[in-house]
């Protein structure tokens, strides 16, 4: 693609485009972020807040309380909030969080739990309606997701016509986000792991071996149906995460007479930041932006997930998905926050950002964390992968009508963007494909909008059949 | 009333040895039989989006299974019993679905046939039989 200059020339303004920043007293603002940003606050107000007023309600949900014996069998809640939670939780929580402390300090930390509390909202919305539209396909499988409600949702408002735009629209954005973000970034870094703690950088070779594995394990899941490999790594993402966090605590208790005081840097940091460019709005757009790209709220991904659940009520699948960008945001990017600020590596790290600086937090307690750390960051790259796979398959579903050979043609394409993530350096394509999963907010919050009263009333009956006892608690 | 007797069986010989106990014991004493198989699942395992999608086909396909290869031979090699038996297949943990069963149908005792596996796995994560006698609240019969 290096003698490709033309074709740089437009993934570049592509990028440059989505991530246009406006100059608003000297702090870069990104009209997308700010996009999602709005999305989440409209829907936390117009909601009720029902991101705190259903929790505990949600937890009940994923605990099974409201499970009938014969749901049993059936994707349970726990297991769709498991599979989406291991679709987002990635590179976002380890890398996404030091590039935010990195550039506006521990204050960022504030910004982003407040970012996951809102984006809780966005989900809510999004996942709800995921369901409610979804297609039964005769073989008994369903598909979902803002394909769908986007199409039918709008159609049933007498918008069939801006319905089907947006959904293509979509859909196509899917299918570009998934072969970039959600494939060539992640093989591209996990690889840069790899390389890194092996001792190996810049071995051209091995890179592109490395590549072809990656490549070769993806091709199995999603060409071979070899499931063994997806289950083994759906197992082992759970595991890994708990042993994140648990090094984490492991810093963080070590250090616990700084506790107080980074807490203390947090807060005063968000609202008083010192030499930080663009002061509180640097700040806070810093970590509204990490918080965005770390859980995807807004961008529709989570509701293709969630739509596989066997549900009569759309409305139980919203408030599971609103547990999301709270563990995701609010529990792991807060650990992963406190342990850098404890640490102190932020403020002596010289030109050591991403992986590299939350690596160096864990080094000043557990020196060989970095190692399990490189294991982390390749099995969160490809459970990321086996999951955006699905989402791009069903977009290409969607738009060629379910079509075998297009999907099988997805999943080669799919294949060999892998091994193009491992070995390309170009920035141009990364970046594009960063921007592709952001587009994927544009028509997707654009149809929250517009749906946003059938959603409320769907939320609102749910609502009052729990409060009347029509839906009870079976445990 | 007759009382009931739950049968837990998993197709095995040992199984297969306990339907014929529970038949035997029901031309002695008047007792109904539920001859249940439980597929192993649990809520708390970790899937693929792909696996999601077609759990709800995977389900009636695995009950379907289960009914014509473990259920009915059973529930014809119990039909010289002169009492009412019940055939079911449900999803859940063996153990728990078993106690919650016994439970719902009032039943007086459980018997299951002796699982016969390996040591190691015996070791590791324990027989269901073994779980079952700990868990359950009625006298439970495992047959060998």
């Amino acid at each position: 693609m290096e003698d490709e200059p033309f074709f740089d020339r437009i993934l570049n303004k592509i990028t440059e485009i989505v991530f246009y920043p406006i100059n608003i007293g000297g702090v870069d603002i990104l009209p997308i972020v700010v996009w999602l940003i709005v999305a989440a606050v409209f829907f936390t107000f117009y909601l009720g807040f029902l991101n705190i007023r259903g929790f505990a309600h949600a937890i009940n949900l994923v605990r099974g309380r409201y499970s009938k014996p014969e749901d049993a069998g059936e994707v349970s809640h726990f297991q769709a909030l498991a599979t989406a939670v291991s679709g987002t939780v990635g590179l976002g929580n380890i890398a996404g969080v030091a590039v935010a402390i990195t550039l506006g300090g521990p204050g960022a930390t504030f910004w982003m739990i407040l970012a996951g509390f809102l984006g809780m909202s966005t989900k809510l919305a999004e996942c709800t309606l995921g369901v409610k539209y979804r297609k039964e396909h005769a073989d008994g499988t369903v598909s979902g997701g803002p394909m769908y409600y986007l199409r039918d949702g709008l159609a049933g408002l007498g918008l069939a016509g801006l319905g089907k735009v947006l959904a293509a629209a979509f859909a196509v954005f899917c299918i570009f986000g998934s072969l970039g973000g959600g494939n060539m970034f992640q093989a591209n870094q996990a690889t840069a792991q790899i390389l890194s703690v092996t001792d190996n950088e810049g071995n051209t070779t091995l890179t592109w071996v490395i590549g072809i594995a990656f490549a070769l394990a993806v091709g199995l899941v999603i060409i071979g149906g070899i499931k063994s490999i997806a289950r083994v790594t759906e197992k082992v993402v759970p595991f890994m995460a708990a042993l994140y966090l648990l090094a984490c605590l492991v810093v963080i208790l070590g250090n616990l007479e700084k506790v107080p005081g980074a807490f203390g840097d947090i807060v005063s940091g968000a609202f008083s930041p010192e030499g930080i460019t663009g002061g509180v709005v640097g700040v806070l757009i810093g970590g509204f932006q990490r918080a965005a790209f770390s859980n995807e709220a807004g961008i529709g991904s989570a509701s293709i997930a969630h739509s596989a659940v066997k549900t009569n009520e759309p409305s139980t699948e919203g408030h599971v998905a609103l547990l999301e960008p709270f563990i995701d945001t609010i529990v792991i990017c807060t650990m992963t926050a406190l342990t850098i600020v404890i640490s102190g590596v932020w403020e002596d790290g010289e030109g050591v950002e991403g992986v590299a600086l939350t690596s160096s937090a864990f080094e000043t307690v557990v020196p060989w964390f970095p190692n399990v750390l490189a294991i982390a960051v390749i099995l969160f790259a490809f459970s990321t992968m086996i999951s955006w796979s699905y989402y791009g398959m069903k977009a290409t579903g969607y738009l060629f009508g379910d079509n075998q050979v297009a999907e099988n043609v997805y999943k080669v394409v799919f294949c060999i963007f892998t091994v193009l993530g491992a070995v390309t350096a170009l920035d141009s394509v990364l970046g594009f494909s960063d921007a592709a999963i952001f587009l994927m907010s544009v028509p997707n919050v654009i149809g929250l909008y517009i749906l946003a009263r059938v959603l409320r009333k769907e939320l609102a009956q749910y609502r009052a059949k729990i409060a009347s006892g029509e839906i009870q608690r079976v445990k | 009333m007759a009382t009931t007797v739950i049968v837990g069986i998993d197709g095995s010989d040992p199984s297969k040895r306990a339907v014929d106990y529970a038949v035997s014991l029901a031309q002695v004493q008047k007792v109904d039989l539920v001859v249940v198989h439980v597929i192993p699942w649990s809520p708390y395992s970790f899937n693929t989006p792909s696996e999601n999608e077609s759990r709800g086909e995977q389900k009636k396909a695995e009950i379907k299974a289960a009914t014509s290869q473990i259920i009915e031979p059973a529930v014809a090699a119990a039909s010289s019993s002169p009492c009412k038996v019940t055939p079911l297949v449900r999803h859940g943990d063996p153990v728990d679905t078993l106690v919650e069963l016994a439970r719902d149908f009032d039943a007086t005792a459980i018997i299951v046939g002796r699982t016969g596996d390996s040591r190691v796995k015996r070791a590791l994560f324990g027989s269901i039989p073994g779980h079952l006698v700990h868990e359950s609240t009625i006298p439970v019969t495992v047959v060998p």
